[in-house]
């Protein structure tokens, strides 16, 4: 059998978690920017979110600090608050409208 | 070594203002479930005395100025100035909204909690000194105006709002949280101190990098302060939530929002100064322009407002572009003097809109001077000073910004700022000319004559408004002491 190759026995260096949190961060904005249903769009912001965690974390394990572990935990309250209100919000959307088409709601102009 | 968990008492009198305005909310959620329906009066002359209890918590707490929880929280003139803005910036809406929640069968206590509320987090934004702090700040105060904004929660306009404000808003907060992210991995610390340490030194961490975090957080922050390319959302948030909520939002998140991207620019990236200012500098040509051209083609108030509101955004961030003292301070006497001024406008419009917000076209002014004469004077002075006559708030503002703005070699940027000011006088003298010299066409909906707190909310901002235009020195003294170097 092959030897492993050595990154696989020792931790992986920081730029593949900085590169793997960048390309969610990235397919999280691409898909707000062009997903249609509003469920969807929300669900790429939380995508963001936790993107800029493993920063968070990947970062902090390299510095040998603690703290931007609860940084992501702060985030994930944070994300978790603005779950419950946005969910809210799109409830009432559907309730007005009977649709969770992104183009359909845009009533509002001159 | 525990012993520096625990707090000294002068650090929770640092952020009694927050204290003091949490708990008020959290006790008017509990009335309003305890409550009888009568009894719910009491809930805007409660939240009116907790914003009471906050200002006078602010000012106490800057009787012992200093860093509170590990260098988290700084309470300077800075951070007072803006915590006493966004207090009395929620007290105007508290007066403002009584009437028009009655009008609208929606009394709500939960209504005023999250007022409070929103108003705690852009205190927290206000004596924010670490990068954690602000989001959280930013969020407390933006989570909050998410509801109000969608609070008539069956008039699809306020749903569409809140949904388009929620979305907008979500998204750049995580583009200001990655930037964050970034800012900790490069220097190490949120700490905006450090922060500003790190960018010093020698080992200075790529220039790219930072500028690229920085790029980052100026997303976030540009969202929250509606400037040119992030602006998209202001319009329809502002057209389509209640009208004294759409006050509230013009002016209390945004002053909140430029007093974290004063201090995080001129604190934390102070050291590169000359290589974000260029860009600051654009964009705020970019905001000024948008603002003003789109506000030209609008026949909806609110929307004509809110585009006003982008178009200021970029007046002070003029004088963010200056990164000096003297801007700073140009920058917080101008939105002190803006946020009285387009509060009262966007009161007046929510008098004048009446039940259900049928009447927000321009054309709907027409004969107001006639019918309410006092209510007509009083959008007037207001749109005087948007326009930046002299003896208004407006006026001195401009005068402020323009001059700080000279000092720091930013000519081009001043004469096109001055060039924008003029296209602007044109949309706010339509309304007047509506207003003044065109009858109603046919018979119109009578309207009531204003109550006690909307009386409050316009006669406050108007003689606010001619205070900072007639007394600038007043003012101006504090915030160019308390200006950050």
């Amino acid at each position: 059998m092959p030897p492993l190759p050595a990154v696989i026995h020792g931790p992986a260096p920081l730029s593949w978690y900085l590169i793997l949190s960048a390309v969610l961060f990235a397919l999280g904005a691409a898909g707000f920017l062009f997903r249609r249903n509003i469920i969807t769009v929300f669900m790429s912001i939380e995508l963001m979110l936790n993107a800029v965690n493993l920063s968070f974390i990947a970062f902090s394990y390299k510095l040998g600090r603690n703290d931007g572990h609860i940084f992501s935990f702060f985030v994930m309250v944070v994300a978790a608050a603005e779950a419950a209100v946005g969910l809210a919000i799109i409830l009432t959307v559907f309730k007005n409208r009977q649709t969770l088409e992104i183009d359909e709601v845009s009533s509002l102009k001159n | 070594m525990p012993a520096s968990y625990f707090p000294a008492p002068a650090e929770y009198l640092r952020v009694l203002p927050e204290i003091v305005l949490t708990l008020f909310g959290v006790a008017i959620l509990f009335f309003e479930a305890v409550l009888s329906e009568a009894r719910k009066r009491i809930f805007p002359p409660l939240a009116a005395a907790g914003l009471g209890a906050a200002l006078a918590g602010s000012i106490l707490a800057y009787g012992s100025p200093g860093a509170a929880f590990h260098g988290m929280i700084l309470v300077d003139g800075f951070a007072t100035f803006f915590r006493v803005l966004v207090i009395v910036v929620g007290l105007l809406a508290v007066f403002a909204s009584s009437e028009y929640l009655r009008r609208e069968n929606h009394p709500g206590g939960e209504f005023y909690a999250l007022i409070l509320f929103s108003v705690a987090g852009q205190s927290v934004m206000a004596s924010a000194n670490e990068l954690i702090v602000i989001f959280i700040g930013l969020e407390i105060s933006s989570i909050a105006s998410y509801i109000l904004a969608g609070y008539l929660r069956d008039d699809p306009r306020n749903s569409e709002a809140a949904l388009k404000y929620f979305l907008l808003g979500s998204f750049a907060t995580a583009f200001l949280l990655y930037g964050v992210a970034w800012i900790y991995g490069l220097t190490g610390s949120t700490n905006l101190e450090a922060i500003r340490r790190a960018l010093s030194g020698g080992g200075a961490p790529p220039l790219m990098l930072t500028g690229a975090a920085a790029a980052l957080m100026f997303v976030g922050f540009g969202f929250k302060i509606s400037a040119a390319p992030f602006q998209i959302w202001a319009p329809d948030v502002y057209q389509g939530a209640p009208a004294p909520v759409s006050a509230f939002l013009s002016v209390g998140p945004k002053a909140a929002a430029f007093a974290i991207l004063i201090r995080t620019y001129q604190t934390a990236f102070g050291p590169v100064a000359g290589d974000w200012q260029p860009l600051v500098w654009a964009c705020a040509l970019a905001t000024m322009v948008v603002g003003n051209f789109a506000a030209i083609q609008q026949s909806n108030i609110k929307r004509m407002l809110a585009y006003s509101s982008i178009a200021h955004a970029g007046y002070v961030l003029i004088a963010v572009a200056a990164a000096s003292q003297i801007g700073a301070a140009a920058a917080m006497f101008y939105l002190a003097a803006y946020a009285f001024t387009n509060f009262g406008a966007f009161a007046v419009v929510t008098h004048v809109a009446r039940k259900g917000e049928r009447y927000v076209k321009i054309d709907d002014f027409a004969g107001l001077a006639q019918r309410q004469p006092a209510m007509a004077a009083m959008l007037t002075i207001f749109l005087l000073s948007l326009i930046g006559v002299p003896l208004t708030g407006g006026f001195c503002g401009k005068f402020y910004i323009f001059k700080a703005a000279l000092d720091s070699n930013l000519v081009w940027l001043t004469v096109l700022g001055l060039l924008n000011s003029a296209v602007a006088a044109y949309y706010y003298l339509r309304v007047l000319v509506v207003m003044y010299m065109k009858d109603a066409d046919g018979p119109a909906e009578p309207l009531p004559a204003a109550g006690t707190g909307m009386k409050l909310a316009v006669y406050g901002s108007a003689a606010a408004t001619l205070l900072l235009g007639i007394f600038p020195g007043l003012v101006l003294e504090f915030a160019s002491r308390a200006a950050l170097k």
